[in-house]
């Protein structure tokens, strides 16, 4: 969350350079900033394939709750995370999803192959159970 | 009295504009007094066609993207336009889920949305001319959920 305070200022890369990592145990938590299009899409996808390579990540989640704007880069980035953890068995979860995230997230089917949860925390609970 | 206005907007296609382009947008149709949600589908119809300007049609080149918006009444319409590649098969390229260039993980949804959240979209493209995508949205739609509420609130009285 440390960088959680850059938020008034006006900077175009809002999504990319807000997004903070972490990993628990082979858990990846993407803490997703304001907006996530195809600009910050990018940068976010490269970063995260760099964790899940050197954590050996298997389980994602992605924490909407201060994410403001998605769009269907988005779902890409989603949905490419997925194809890289589903055949060790791996799972994709999001968490803390507001109402405009969530109308992009069902119209593009994608909870089909997500989990949906109330807060990081409860995820976390949930993947690292099974 | 019939409210009106018009905006014209060109910016180059690099992806920083995208949120520009939303940005934008949101304000020019303020004036419309939208709900949180109607400007959510504005912003990303808007998006998605500004993202496949510079990632179809500029393709990664820098080239001029327009952005013509009116207002009339209370319909909002939105032309965003490229002088790129064009599209060979736009009825294809309207497909959900098909997109030309999957190495940069592109999900093919951004037609499906432009056709989602907005109340009317036409595609006009010729190979080698570029794409014009027009959008239109009609604002102030009672929302059924929220009609339905407001009738059962009235009952309860």
């Amino acid at each position: 969350m440390q960088n959680s305070k850059n938020h008034g200022r006006n900077n175009n890369t809002a999504g990319e350079e807000d997004t903070v990592y972490e990993i628990s145990q082979r858990c990846l938590i993407i803490r997703l900033g304001k907006e996530l299009d195809h600009h910050n899409a990018i940068g976010i996808r490269e970063k995260a394939d760099k964790y899940i390579e050197r954590y050996h990540v298997m389980h994602i989640i992605f924490d909407f709750s201060r994410a403001e704007f998605m769009d269907s880069a988005g779902i890409g980035v989603v949905l490419g995370r997925y194809r890289k953890v589903y055949f060790i068995g791996g799972r994709i979860a999001v968490a803390s999803v507001g109402t405009v995230i969530d109308r992009v997230l069902r119209l593009s089917g994608l909870y089909k192959i997500v989990e949906k949860y109330d807060s990081v925390e409860i995820a976390l609970n949930k993947l690292q159970k099974a | 009295m019939k409210e009106a206005n018009t905006m014209l907007l060109e910016f180059e296609s690099r992806s920083q504009n995208e949120s520009f382009a939303r940005t934008v947008i949101a304000a020019f149709a303020a004036s419309l007094d939208p709900t949180i949600e109607e400007l959510a589908d504005i912003k990303t119809a808007v998006s998605e066609a500004v993202t496949n300007c510079i990632i179809h049609g500029y393709a990664d080149n820098i080239g001029i993207i327009a952005m013509r918006c009116s207002i009339c009444g209370n319909e909002l319409t939105v032309e965003i336009e490229d002088k790129g590649v064009g599209i060979e098969n736009v009825e294809k390229a309207m497909e959900p889920l098909y997109t030309s260039r999957p190495e940069l993980e592109r999900s093919g949804m951004g037609f499906s949305f432009m056709e989602a959240f907005m109340d009317d979209l036409e595609v006009e493209s010729e190979p080698g001319r570029g794409t014009l995508v027009r959008m239109k949205k009609r604002l102030g739609k009672p929302d059924p959920l929220k009609e339905y509420a407001k009738e059962t609130a009235l009952k309860g009285q």
